[in-house]
């Protein structure tokens, strides 16, 4: 009897494993699914601008922009992340990438060599872009400076550097379905909201978390401590805004100055940097779909002392 | 007798009260940020087109920033880390050097501003420039709670 429910015992374990490594297995893009594409320039600016991504990989402590050259390090409750060369740098960097490879990281969060990557890159956000305006950003990104240095590894302490346990995360957090515009909503609001949940990622600091690093479904934009240590990141659904108006919104975007006054800082003012250089309609739009948001409580804003 | 006794001891205790508050540096700053604030609010409102430039206000804007940032570097001591609901980061005193210099900066150019502006496209530039200022500060040395 008792040896039974150890074969049993047995038996269930390697099912079970089997199943985990089935289900953990990181999904890649494959080339064959590219077809042929004429990248637009101007249009990967625009995406490198909306994605911000000069906020995390320009390295720390100069003022060029395009310099992709990463290293700036991440706090979270789960460890330090530190930010990858993304210049052009084809040892370094993502120039000996294949655009599969690329479009493969932004959608699916896996790397070239078949790893997960870490959801600090906010691919739960970047997967919603389309491909055609990814492959657009990957062609801008190789006209930028080459920068050489490999930056160091996380410093993510176990069980959370378990990479494998991220396809776990990804089968609760990482959606699948892809931007569907909503045909009862005008196009302003349709690109707004595109560009606020997919490569704007908005969400990724003005959600609240749980305790596995997910965001709070329901509570999206309703703001929570900031995810980078410090601070409090605010409210951006009508709970909060609804005294401002768009156009104070795409103001906002355009110089980082609220209706009253002040002046966003912390992470916020790279984002300005990054939306500063947006146009005016894309900003526009950005503020029309924001406005739309119902009014959703977040957690509670700690006491003043 | 006794309610002019107690009418003193309230007139001195509010007046003790008032020097405290304007010998506070985190109340002192404070107040300061918000004059600032309340500058750049007319300003934003000119570059929004929400109400019609003004040359004299928008030269006012400028020479309150200048003002301002001639005196905020004195109103960090170490004694003024924590309390009073203060949003200034620990960073301020780790690097007071380029938190001073950062305001050297605030005020030279608020001043170029002051004497440059002529009309609404200048400003819209200078102001923008300024705003930059504000954010790249902000970024560093403040922690929104």
């Amino acid at each position: 009897m008792l040896r039974k429910l150890f074969v049993l015992a047995v038996i269930a374990g390697v099912v079970g494993l089997a199943l985990f490594w089935f289900l953990t297995i990181p999904v890649t893009v494959p080339a064959s699914a590219l077809a042929a594409h004429q990248p637009n320039l101007e249009n990967g600016k625009t995406m490198f601008y909306a994605g911000g991504c000069a906020s995390c990989h320009a390295t720390p402590g100069q003022d060029d922009r395009t310099r992709l050259g990463g290293g700036l390090g991440l706090k979270s409750p789960f460890g330090t992340f530190y930010v990858p060369n993304v210049s052009s740098d084809p040892k370094d960097g993502i120039g000996a990438w294949t655009e599969a490879q690329f479009v493969t990281a932004m959608l699916k969060g896996t790397s070239p060599d078949g790893q997960h990557y870490f959801p600090a890159f906010p691919y739960t956000s970047y997967r919603l872009i389309g491909t055609s305006d990814l492959r657009d950003l990957f062609a801008y990104m190789k006209t930028l400076p080459a920068v050489q240095g490999k930056v160091r590894d996380h410093d993510v302490p176990f069980p959370f550097n378990v990479r494998r346990s991220l396809g776990g995360w990804k089968l609760l957090f990482l959606g699948s379905e892809t931007f569907r515009p909503d045909a009862s909503k005008t196009a302003q609001w349709n690109r707004g909201a595109y560009l606020v949940n997919g490569p704007g990622h908005c969400a990724e600091c003005h959600s609240p978390r749980n305790i596995l690093g997910g965001i709070q479904s329901g509570k999206r934009f309703a703001g929570g401590p900031n995810p980078e240590g410090e601070g409090w990141v605010p409210n951006i659904t009508q709970a909060r805004l609804k005294d401002w108006s768009d156009k104070d919104i795409a103001y906002l975007l355009e110089s980082g100055s609220t209706p009253d006054g002040d002046s966003v800082g912390g992470s916020m003012t790279p984002v300005i940097r990054n939306t500063s250089q947006l146009s005016p309609e894309d900003r526009m739009a950005m503020a029309v779909y924001l406005k739309s948001l119902a009014p959703v409580e977040g957690p509670p804003r700690p006491q003043k002392k | 007798m006794l309610i002019r006794t107690a009418c003193v001891v309230v007139a001195i205790a509010f007046s003790a009260t008032a020097v405290i508050a304007q010998s506070d540096p985190i109340s002192q700053r404070k107040e300061l940020m918000k004059s600032v604030g309340g500058q750049a609010r007319v300003g934003a409102q000119f570059a929004k087109g929400e109400v019609p430039f003004d040359l004299a206000k928008a030269q006012a804007i400028f020479a309150t920033y200048a003002s301002v940032a001639g005196k905020m570097p004195s109103l960090f001591p170490d004694d003024s880390k924590t309390g009073g609901e203060t949003t200034a980061a620990p960073k301020i005193w780790e690097d007071m050097n380029g938190f001073k210099a950062g305001f050297a900066k605030f005020e030279a150019e608020a001043k170029a501003a002051q004497a440059s502006v002529k009309d609404l496209d200048s400003f819209k530039t200078a102001f923008g420039a300024m705003g930059k200022n504000c954010g790249a500060c902000h970024e560093t040395y403040r922690i929104k709670k």
